[in-house]
């Protein structure tokens, strides 16, 4: 037995390297070890920051748990804490204004305790370039250590000194490395660290300020277990507890969300490669066959055939396997380099893992498209697979392309890991491909249409043999523009999003939208503010009174963010809203029902709200609504529902009641604005004056949000180079697939006297309709989905970019005919005495 | 006879290197077929016959010596210019039929004279093919069609262009004894009619003999034969 294993396997490998010498393999391989690639390459970058999630949760929260708070954290936790033998640290995050001299910038704050950081460290340097030292304190009191980013944009080096609120500190360090802060998604403002003990004296924190208060706890395993289990069931309102196996749930979501996002941009890459697969594996199995008959006649059995096609089978999906996973593991390193810092500063280094998966998947692959095949051999005798009865009888589609068909379902649903987003991902492939059926099949009757009419002449008759090879080869070519349609409907739609969109949003902007927002502004300070816009020449402005409270019921129910199921209804459910009031309706509002306030109506109390915020919190139309506002409830009535149009980027608010009613409860202020360029000057002299508020620079936000953006689309870019280049494996294989045919048919061409130039005419107006079609739909796709995008989603006008549709088919139609002469050109050189030898 | 030469074959050399030694396949042949005249082409496996044929179809080009048809140059042309005298003049019926397995019995008749621009393509096809008995399969493939109505359509395909000369290459090679006469006399009865110069290659004596002249290939050179018998 054993002995025969080691015959099959050497028979099997002969038999696989003969293969491959004969160019049966190429396609086949090359096919599969691009999806291998494109599924490990994602799996192993989405498991380095998982396990970075798993592994080094302590060292992301700076301790083993962490309480944090919306208010100061009660405290009550810290002498539990002390009494559970567990020691603290507090820290506290807000964003505030950083001035140095004439400049400012708006930086995140994080003041820490001495002891911080409890589990992992930070690096510090006296220069933005240098790799630093491992530290394990704080700034001493009267420093800031500030990050390079911070650094570069005030132009500010160690010893310079900065002011923070009311109070003046020297920058003794740059904060290189802070573990415990997430990637540039999560960090909109550079870092500031400084010592807790001089917060008070900066008197940065006031009513209203967003800040982020936070109990770090470090002890015994079984300690913090313990007092992990206790303190869950007594929180709060706005407080939660965190241990390290859900540090930073921001980062687990937006890693989730990713990963299944790459994870289905890599199918497109699977599914394009087992299309090609199918079409490659034809010469495969046909010169498997010629053996395999061989074999029978020399009186191998049935079982030994199978066994050894089983076990180069395995060789095959090893062999590619072990190619694809190392060339994921390299273009994994391209993905962390362009991606992983949106998540986290740095990663650990990578696991098995994915190697397991990218086998698996191949092994699966493999298997989808050879086992029908040994299926039908099972029953063949010798002189059946002789006389080619096999491909006399070809297999039913169904039982040819089910298996494939089925591994990839599989893979769907594990990649998506998620039912309902699986199944749509399933649909809309199937969409595709009926729209790209549907409309090839119209073109080409089109198209014979059209060349009907035309006038008789040898060059148009080419063309239109040309066009005609389209329905013969239906199938085929088929499956060539639906392999092209995708890669190119993904980077159109990545094109059209990432400047498009994005400037067309801008240009609805009006010229003199406010490009400030100045927050945090105290009651005292609204008068010193009205001076500056004064002073300014900044005529179109309001200050705007802001109440915090927090829903408490509807309609004598209470509310809790427990029975909401969207994300959006429990955060807002379970935050403070900004209550304000007005008199009149603002201009960018638009009453939808009910009916705004006279008057008369000052100080009754009505409410009006946002309708998108109704919506999500299923609010009508005079429902009572209590809110808690510093500790009394206020009940009020929803006497009309707006819509916002939140692009003006003026201060607007979900939730307005009429004057004579907030202005006994402690209020701050906000204001938005046009700043005009030459009146920098006097908004840092107001900072200065009121070192307390926070100034946000709109289109510096704005700028950011395109980075990220655009570090975001790279991303997919990427993971999508991989679809085009099984796009192109699919032409490749589809070419190999017919080459015989093509061949055989070029020669009768030649033979009945069409001139070489006859038979390229024909050979690349095929390939142009192939190109053509695949762009337009991937031109009416993208554009389908830009436009929902735009209209629905975010609410900008759309306009349609020609030039890039015009662009995108004309590359298409010149560049895949090419791409595929290139393939071709070769036997058509040859004499056709020679070709028909070879028929 | 001069004034109607059809095909004119001068000291044909046709050889191939190998890598150890060359191998001469024609050497110095000479043929002469008048316009209308059947020829017969025979010899034994091997002999170069189909070879022959092919370079009096300009399909290939000889080491040395010239082909000539209605008495101009042809076999120096280039390859397109070959083409442009293989649409205008020849006719073509093979052993293994060579039918495009993608188009249909009509579509494959079609395209030839489709390459031609010719107007009426659709008509002289529907056409060719009733004289071949197939008027009911035009819409057929061939995979759906047997041998002997494959070489049917093949035949279909090679009159629908009026050819000048036909070149039949083993037309009989692939079908069973009963199938190959059926075609046979189709073939000669279609030549008849259009009164074509007609190249046979063939094995089969009996088929050759109802050539007006069969030549037999041996050791490079074409022996005029009566019945089989050399005479030169």
């Amino acid at each position: 037995m054993k002995s025969s294993v080691k015959l099959y396997i050497k028979l099997a490998w002969m038999q696989t390297l003969s293969l491959w010498r004969a160019g049966a393999l190429n396609v086949l391989v090359f096919a599969l070890v691009l999806a291998v690639a494109a599924i490990t390459a994602v799996g192993f970058f989405t498991q380095r920051v998982e396990s970075a999630l798993n592994q080094q949760g302590g060292m992301l929260l700076g301790g083993d748990l962490s309480i944090q708070a919306d208010h100061p954290v009660p405290a009550q936790y810290k002498s539990a804490a002390s009494a559970a033998k567990l020691s603290s640290v507090s820290t506290y995050e807000f964003p505030s204004m950083v001035v140095n001299g004439e400049t400012n910038q708006l930086a995140e704050i994080k003041a820490v305790e001495s002891g911080f950081p409890m589990r992992g460290d930070l690096t510090i340097g006296s220069t933005i370039s240098e790799t630093g030292n491992v530290v394990k304190s704080i700034p001493k009191s009267g420093e800031v250590w500030i990050e390079p980013r911070l650094a570069t944009l005030l132009n500010l080096k160690v010893g310079d000194v900065v002011n923070l609120g009311e109070r003046s500190f020297t920058i003794s360090a740059i904060l290189l490395r802070e573990p415990s802060r997430g990637g540039d998604m999560f960090g909109f403002a550079p870092r500031v660290m400084m010592n807790a003990s001089d917060l008070d004296s900066t008197k940065l924190i006031q009513y209203g300020s967003r800040v982020k208060y936070q109990l770090l706890l470090a002890g015994d395993v079984l300690d913090i277990q313990r007092f992990y289990e206790e303190t869950q069931a007594k929180l709060g309102r706005g407080e939660k507890i965190q241990d390290v196996r859900n540090a930073r749930p921001e980062i687990k979501s937006a890693l989730d969300k990713a990963q299944q996002f790459l994870g289905l941009s890599a199918m497109i890459s699977v599914v394009l490669a087992m299309a090609a697969m199918l079409l490659a594996s034809l010469p495969y199995i046909k010169q498997s066959l010629d053996t395999f008959a061989l074999m029978r006649c020399f009186g191998a059995s049935q079982n030994t055939v199978l066994q050894v096609l089983t076990i180069q089978t395995l060789l095959i999906a090893a062999l590619s396997a072990l190619v694809g996973v190392t060339l994921g593991f390299f273009a994994q390193l391209g993905l962390a380099q362009l991606a992983s810092s949106l998540f986290l500063e740095s990663l650990p280094n990578t696991s098995f893992l994915p190697i397991i998966s990218g086998l698996v998947a191949s092994i699966a692959m493999m298997a989808a498209v050879v086992l029908p095949h040994m299926w039908q051999m099972r029953t063949l005798t010798a002189i059946n697979i002789l006389r080619r009865e096999t491909l006399i009888q070809p297999l039913s589609a169904l039982a040819r392309f089910l298996p494939a068909v089925l591994v990839l379902s599989i893979m769907v649903f594990w990649q998506a890991n998620n039912i309902k987003i699986a199944v749509s991902t399933i649909m809309a492939l199937i969409a595709i491909c009926i729209l790209i059926t549907g409309l090839a099949y119209v073109m080409t009757m089109l198209i014979a249409k059209l060349f009907a009419l035309t006038p008789q002449n040898p060059q148009l008759n080419a063309i239109k043999l040309g066009v005609q090879g389209i329905k013969r080869r239906f199938g085929l070519s088929t499956v060539q523009m639906i392999g092209f349609s995708m890669g190119l409907m993904v980077l159109m739609l990545l094109a059209l999003i990432r400047s498009d969109l994005i400037r067309n949003w801008q240009a609805s902007l009006p010229a003199d939208a406010p490009n400030r927002f100045i927050i945090n502004i105290q009651p005292e300070q609204v008068s010193g503010v009205s001076q500056f816009f004064k002073e300014a020449g900044i005529a179109n402005n309001t200050v705007f009174p802001m109440v915090r409270g927090r829903l408490v019921s509807k309609n004598e129910q209470a509310i809790s963010a427990m029975q909401w199921e969207d994300e959006r209804a429990k955060r807002l459910a379970e935050r403070e809203f900004n209550l304000s009031w007005a008199a009149k309706m603002q201009t960018d509002n638009k009453l939808l029902s009910g009916k705004w306030w006279t008057e008369a109506d000052h100080g009754k109390p009505y409410l009006s709200l946002e309708q998108d915020l109704a919506k999500t919190l299923n609010i009508k139309l005079g429902d009572q609504l209590v809110f808690d506002i510093a500790g009394q409830p206020l009940k009020l009535t929803v006497t009309s529902i707006r819509k916002v149009e939140w692009d003006t980027m003026r201060a607007n608010f979900f939730a307005v009641t009429p004057p004579g009613l907030l202005e006994q409860y402690p209020a701050n202020y906000i204001s938005s604005f046009h700043l005009p360029m030459e009146a920098n000057a006097t908004l840092n002299k107001l900072v200065r004056t009121y070192p307390n508020l926070t100034v946000i620079d709109v289109a510096a936000l704005m700028t950011q949000v395109r980075n990220i953006m655009q570090r975001m689309s790279d991303t997919i870019e990427y993971v999508f180079a991989f679809s085009l280049i099984s796009g192109a494996a699919v032409l490749y294989a589809a070419l190999v697939a017919t080459q015989q045919e093509r061949i055989q048919e070029a020669t009768l061409m030649r033979v009945f006297g069409a001139s070489r130039q006859q038979v390229y005419f024909a050979y690349l107006a095929e390939f142009a309709c192939i190109g053509f079609i695949a762009a337009l739909v991937a031109t009416i796709i993208s554009n389908a989905m830009a436009y929902y995008l735009s209209s629905r989603i975010l609410d900008i006008p759309f306009q349609f970019n020609l030039s890039l549709a015009l662009l995108t088919m004309l590359a298409a139609s010149i560049l895949i005919p090419v791409a595929a002469w290139v393939g071709f050109r070769k036997p058509l050189n040859l004499s056709p005495r020679q070709l028909l030898n070879s028929i | 006879m001069q004034s109607s030469l059809m095909i004119q074959a001068q000291n044909l050399y046709y050889e191939i290197s190998g890598q150890e030694s060359t191998i001469k396949i024609l050497q110095g042949l000479n043929l002469n077929i008048a316009a209308g005249e059947q020829v017969a082409i025979i010899g034994s496996s091997g002999s170069g016959k189909s070879t022959l044929l092919s370079l009096l179809a300009g399909l290939d080009v000889p080491t040395s010596g010239s082909v000539q048809i209605q008495q101009q140059k042809f076999s120096t042309l280039d390859e397109d210019g070959r083409a442009a005298v293989r649409g205008q003049l020849m006719g073509f019926v093979f052993q293994s039929f060579q039918l495009l397995p993608s188009l249909t019995a009509l579509e494959n008749v079609m395209l030839p004279l489709q390459l031609k621009s010719q107007k009426d393509a659709k008509a002289l096809s529907i056409e060719a093919l009733n004289k071949v008995g197939l008027s009911h399969r035009v819409q057929h493939y061939p995979k759906q069609l047997s041998g002997g109505e494959q070489q049917r359509v093949a035949l279909a395909r090679a009159f629908a262009t009026q050819p000048t000369i036909l070149f039949a290459d083993e037309p009989t090679g692939n079908l069973d004894n009963a199938t190959g006469q059926m075609i046979i006399e189709l073939l000669f009865k279609m030549n008849a009619d259009a009164g074509t110069t007609l190249v046979l290659v063939t094995h089969d004596e009996h088929l050759a003999n109802r050539c007006h002249r069969q030549l037999k290939l041996e050791n490079g050179v074409l022996n005029e034969t009566v019945n089989g018998l050399a005479t030169a």
